[in-house]
């Protein structure tokens, strides 16, 4: 099976969607770049905007992420609640 | 001649301080809030006693009846540091400027049906000398509490009703004139359905022990006199004449689901640590609740007539129904 992953800049934020990630996301691997984080997932990854807004301890919009987003990939998938990212085909 | 570009990626030979790491298990890269609270206050190393207090270090943990093993518990769910709390502060001073901006563009103020006027000029007035007294004790938790997490957001909550002041000085400037401020104060000193409330605040002032003022304080009163002023009093004015006032008042609503997340997270950190803290948050709040039942009783008769019964019953339900949770039942 194919990865999905997505790539943020580091910082604040996006430490905690990562660490998010890695939680609801079992099989995730995270690679450290500079300035730069990426994360795997074989096949189907999830964003969940709870597990989010635990950590950063505020209420998160989902597309508040696109500031940090550097490039993605995978059919995405997107409501108030989850970001999915997942191959589909 | 040929010149490679490449990427040296240089990993830092650690992720945070060794006192953060011996907190978050290991060398792990800690929020900036982590990073800013934790065993920031001195402990050790404290040369005289204050002579102001010589009973107790000038930072002690026994000038309070509650006992924690470790002060560092008490987290703020907002995780507010200073950054952090100015930047939420400022954007929800922008929402309530541009409300009260609306407010005077649109002459609302002035077309406001003047029974509903009166109304809120005799109740939320007064109530900037309430929210003076938070301040100050606000103030008074943050110098004579233990431990950054817990004495750093009781200031914020001190500045914040310092904001509440101010905000309940602008709804009477727009609504009425300078006087109104006056006889508001009058009010405050003399008129009978205030000296409950008052009596409470000026007792509030001159308590010794800082958690009990955090449970007299932060969550007997002002968890029934925001729900009864920014919900009920709010939703009686709508009703009768627009949400002029509602939207004058937006600050304290939002502010107070705001913060108590942090407050019922700390009465159930505290409570969670010990049988002995527990049955004193215990003792404190039945005190503290039933005193501000009575001491706001008269001010919401004040605003509702006869519908103050059952405002001040749902009031009182709401603080019941987080101090459950929060697992004081």
């Amino acid at each position: 099976m194919s990865n999905v992953f997505i790539a943020f800049q580091k910082n604040e934020d996006s430490r905690a969607i990562v660490e998010a990630i890695c939680e609801d996301n079992p099989q995730a691997s995270v690679n450290e770049q500079p300035a730069m984080v990426r994360v795997d997932v074989p096949g189907r990854m999830v964003i969940k905007r709870s597990s989010i807004e635990e950590r950063l301890g505020r209420s998160f919009d989902l597309q508040e992420m696109q500031i940090h987003l550097i490039t993605l990939t995978g059919h995405i998938d997107e409501t108030d609640d989850e970001f999915v990212l997942e191959w589909r085909h | 001649m040929q010149i490679d570009l490449r990427t040296v990626s240089i990993t830092p030979l650690r992720q945070t301080f060794d006192h953060i790491a011996a907190r978050v298990g290991g060398d792990k890269a800690a929020s900036r809030y982590i990073e800013a609270t934790m065993d920031v206050q001195a402990n050790a190393n404290f040369h005289y006693r204050p002579t102001w207090d010589p009973e107790h270090e000038i930072f002690d943990p026994k000038r309070t009846a509650i006992t924690m093993a470790d002060w560092y518990a008490f987290k703020d769910p907002r995780q507010l540091y200073y950054g952090t709390y100015t930047q939420s502060r400022a954007r929800m001073q922008e929402v309530a400027e541009s409300d009260f901006d609306f407010v005077e563009t649109r002459g609302l103020a002035d077309g406001y049906d003047d029974g509903a006027r009166r109304i809120a000029l005799d109740f939320y007035l007064p109530l900037r000398h309430v929210a003076w007294g938070a301040n100050m004790n606000g103030a008074s938790m943050c110098a004579y509490g233990y431990g950054t997490a817990i004495t750093q957001p009781c200031l914020y909550q001190g500045m914040d009703q310092l904001g509440v002041a101010q905000y309940l000085t602008r709804l009477g400037l727009l609504l009425g004139q300078q006087g109104d401020l006056e006889a508001a104060k009058h009010a405050w000193l003399n008129a009978p359905a205030w000296q409950e409330l008052r009596r409470y605040v000026e007792d509030t002032l001159v308590l010794k022990d800082w958690f009990e003022l955090y449970v007299a304080q932060n969550v007997a009163l002002d968890g029934i006199l925001f729900p009864l002023a920014y919900k009920e009093v709010d939703a009686a004015l709508a009703a009768k004449a627009g949400p002029t006032v509602a939207m004058l008042t937006r600050f304290q609503a939002e502010w107070f689901d705001d913060s108590t997340k942090w407050v019922d997270a700390v009465m159930k950190i505290a409570a969670a640590d010990n049988a002995g803290n527990k049955a004193q948050l215990q003792q404190w709040l039945a005190h503290w609740r039933g005193r501000a039942m009575k001491a706001l009783e008269p001010i919401a008769r004040l605003a509702l007539a006869d519908a103050a019964g059952g405002a001040m019953d749902r009031a009182a339900k709401h603080l019941d129904t987080r101090m459950t949770k929060a697992g004081l039942a």
